[in-house]
């Protein structure tokens, strides 16, 4: 099968993909999509999930080569718990997100993921921070990433309001990867959403014939 | 839309090409010629002037609403600000250009033209599908040469209000409402949720703005004001809405 992804720029496998996470008032939802491909015919999965947890109250979603993200998130992983032990507190999503940044930044050459970190912590509260291609850190109330993301910038622009309610998040990030899933042919499948609070942390998955659907489908 | 979605979307819409005429060529001084290669001559005078766009049509029962934004570039510089995407056809009949602005100048010219001619002969005015064929006749012949995404609509006696999309490679689709030019890739997912079908013209124009407000926002090709015009029986009604009059969504 790699042999017929040869225009891709991404080898192997790759989840052309589409991920969000947005605040709102108390928490944060993050979603993706649920397919992975090679070049742009072949799914290789229709049910990877692209949400991970690397701490308690602390989830990443990943973009681009899965090969690369997978060897980052498990670099990752194992910092920030012996991080979180050397603190003995649980880490902030600051610094799971640095972790990621730092690992991004210095493979800069060879890498190809981006991530978007999310989470809850005692000091900040919800916050959701991207981490892109070449290894830029920043922080925003919500963002989205992945090559579906493009046909919903104007989407989210439009209907994302902070300080939003958990219900309300939840519908917005539904819809809005069920919108860019309908434009996209390499995101697909079904809709992976996780809702992290103080409280802890609630994972909801929307298969595809729930959806929401729109005017044309 | 864009004919090829593969990667299409995401591509520029500028293609290089060192064009002697447009790129200044110094005269010489003691005896030196800057020419345009070197680094004192900024390399937007090498591309060829593109329509990078936003461009929209929605059809309603009895007429169609157009609008577009008015950002021309020649690479990073913007050649027009003020740009008229907007272009008669006929009467009722318009098209929205996106992609190289000679291309889509040449072709609607030649459009025009032969509508006009079409239209003396049969002694009436002529159909919106006469018209969208017409522009997909020229851009499937020369596809190789030509970089041409073209949305017409327009309204006539036999099926009202139209829409019909021309895009890259010289498709033909009629669609209740169609998307084009860079910036369109953007407002897809907006255009899917908020489009219904019967909605009436001030829903269409105010949704047409918005859409076109999001897009601008986020595409570096595409910016200015928004121009919109409506088409009915009526006849044709132009709007303009300015940078600072432009809906606003909330920021984060």
């Amino acid at each position: 099968m790699e042999k017929h992804c040869t225009e891709s720029r991404v080898k192997g496998v790759s989840t052309g993909t589409t991920i969000l996470a947005a605040v709102f008032d108390g928490g944060v939802v993050i979603g993706s999509d649920s397919r992975a491909s090679m070049g742009e015919e072949y799914v290789s999965s229709k049910t990877i999930n692209k949400v991970i947890q690397v701490h308690d109250r602390i989830f990443c979603c990943i973009a681009g080569s899965l090969a690369d993200a997978q060897a980052i998130t498990k670099a990752a992983k194992f910092h920030l718990s012996f991080h979180s032990v050397q603190m003995e507190s649980p880490p902030r999503v600051m610094a799971a997100a640095s972790v990621l940044k730092d690992l991004c930044y210095k493979n800069r050459e060879e890498l190809q993921a981006g991530f978007i970190t999310a989470g809850w912590d005692k000091k900040n509260g919800p916050q959701v921070y991207v981490v892109a291609l070449g290894g830029m850190l920043i922080n925003q109330l919500v963002t989205i990433a992945g090559s579906g993301s493009t046909y919903i910038y104007g989407y989210i622009d439009a209907k994302y309001k902070p300080n939003m309610t958990k219900e309300e998040c939840l519908q917005f990030a539904t819809n809005a990867l069920a919108l860019a899933m309908g434009r996209d042919n390499v995101s697909g499948g079904v809709a992976h959403l996780v809702v992290v609070t103080e409280k802890g942390v609630e994972h909801v998955v929307v298969p595809g014939d729930k959806l929401p659907k729109f005017h044309d489908e | 839309m864009l004919g090829f979605m593969r990667g299409q979307p995401l591509l520029s819409t500028v293609i290089h090409r060192e064009k002697m005429a447009a790129a200044p060529v110094m005269m010489p001084y003691f005896g030196q010629q800057i020419s345009s290669k070197s680094d004192l001559v900024p390399d937007w005078t090498r591309q060829e002037v593109s329509t990078g766009t936003t461009i929209m049509a929605v059809e309603y029962d009895g007429g169609v609403v157009i609008g577009a934004d008015s950002r021309t570039t020649t690479g990073a510089y913007i050649a027009n600000r003020v740009t008229d995407k907007l272009t008669r056809i006929h009467n009722k009949i318009y098209c929205c250009r996106s992609g190289s602005a000679a291309d889509t100048q040449a072709i609607a010219e030649i459009v025009a033209y032969q509508l006009g001619f079409h239209s003396i002969e049969l002694d009436e005015p002529p159909l919106v599908e006469t018209a969208a064929n017409l522009f997909r006749a020229s851009c499937y012949r020369y596809r190789e040469e030509l970089t041409a995404g073209i949305l017409v609509a327009g309204w006539d006696k036999r099926k009202g209000g139209q829409v019909y999309s021309v895009p890259i490679g010289g498709m033909l689709v009629r669609q209740p409402v169609s998307v084009g030019g860079s910036g369109s890739t953007y407002i897809y997912g907006f255009m899917d949720a908020n489009y219904k079908p019967g909605m009436n013209k001030e829903q269409c124009m105010e949704l047409t703005a918005a859409a076109l407000s999001l897009a601008m926002e986020r595409d570096g090709s595409s910016g200015g004001v928004v121009r919109l015009a409506s088409i009915s029986e009526e006849g044709v009604e132009r709007r303009v809405i300015l940078g600072n009059q432009l809906p606003k969504f909330s920021t984060h």
